[in-house]
């Protein structure tokens, strides 16, 4: 990927989240994160990974940002009037924000296995196709035989082959989820019911 | 040339946005859209070691795995938290965190 579409997405997802953090008006900062993902999953697809790319956009920007615009609308959240701000809070917080870009940076500095660019560590489909779980399998094979790489089907041969169990956990999660959001937004009844 | 300290320095950059947003704000719900952005920023760095984690001329599948289980986590819970949210606008009328005292010793 060129350097300036990376720079060029990273000040996207930045500056949006910048004003997420800054507007008062919730709408503004919710319609914000959408954007910020956006820049977030182009990121993603130019790390070669297109199948969470896609669902970073399904999902967030799809599907939690529209809940989240759903529920301000629903409360009825006016955009905050009065010019109050916690002297404190916003203190703390730019100086925590500060002091760990003074970390990461600083860790970075150090961190000489990361000074590799993608076109060091190129990808060798050829060579991906000769893996002994991928080669009984015949889409995936010719996919990369014929040089695209196939991420959504190699996802799915991940998920399903090593992490089955996992995915099994994750749907029973979703499930007590629905049933907790269920229970959480059931009104009580005033009088309990008649026996 | 975009190395990998390039995308983890995002990564922390867009952490830092949302832990400056989690403690400065004061309205739960913009509190939890910074939540939401601290949880993505952590999958930006494992989606960049997947990548720069080259197996058989392959990336490394198992951190997007981890991504995509993440991603099912986070959606499950801010089906919750929003239910959540909802569930104390209707006993208290408000959003604003410093309103809500009661554990408050």
């Amino acid at each position: 990927m060129p350097s300036f579409l990376f720079y060029l997405f990273v000040a996207v997802m930045l500056g949006f989240g910048l004003n997420v953090v800054l507007s008062r008006n919730p709408v503004t900062s919710a319609l914000s994160l959408a954007v910020c993902f956006v820049g977030l999953a182009a990121l993603f697809i130019s790390l070669d990974a297109y199948f969470i790319g896609v669902i970073q956009v399904l999902v967030y920007t799809g599907a939690v940002m529209v809940l989240f615009l759903f529920i301000i609308m629903l409360l009825d959240i006016r955009a905050e009037t009065e010019k109050k701000t916690n002297l404190p809070a916003v203190v703390g917080g730019i100086l925590l924000a500060v002091i760990m870009m003074l970390q990461v940076g600083s860790v970075l500095r150090a961190f000489d296995e990361g000074k590799v660019s993608t076109a060091d560590k190129a990808l060798s489909l050829q060579q991906g196709a000769q893996r002994e779980d991928i080669v009984g399998i015949k889409t995936i094979r010719e996919d990369l035989k014929a040089g695209t790489l196939p991420d959504a089907k190699l996802m799915g041969l991940t998920l399903f082959d090593r992490y089955g169990f996992h995915l099994q956990a994750m749907a029973l999660l979703l499930t007590v989820g629905t049933v907790g959001v269920v229970v959480l937004s059931k009104r009580e009844r005033q009088t309990p019911p008649a026996a | 040339m975009i190395t990998l300290n390039h995308y983890l320095f995002a990564s922390g950059a867009l952490f830092a946005l949302g832990l400056a947003g989690v403690v400065a704000r004061r309205n739960i719900l913009i509190i939890y859209m910074c939540l939401e952005m601290m949880l993505s920023a952590a999958n930006l760095a494992l989606v960049a070691f997947s990548r720069f984690r080259v197996t058989d001329g392959l990336p490394d599948y198992a951190a997007q795995s981890l991504v995509f289980f993440t991603i099912t986590v986070a959606a499950a819970e801010v089906a919750v938290g929003l239910a959540i949210i909802v569930a104390l606008f209707r006993s208290h009328q408000t959003v604003q965190v410093d309103a809500i005292s009661k554990l408050n010793g």
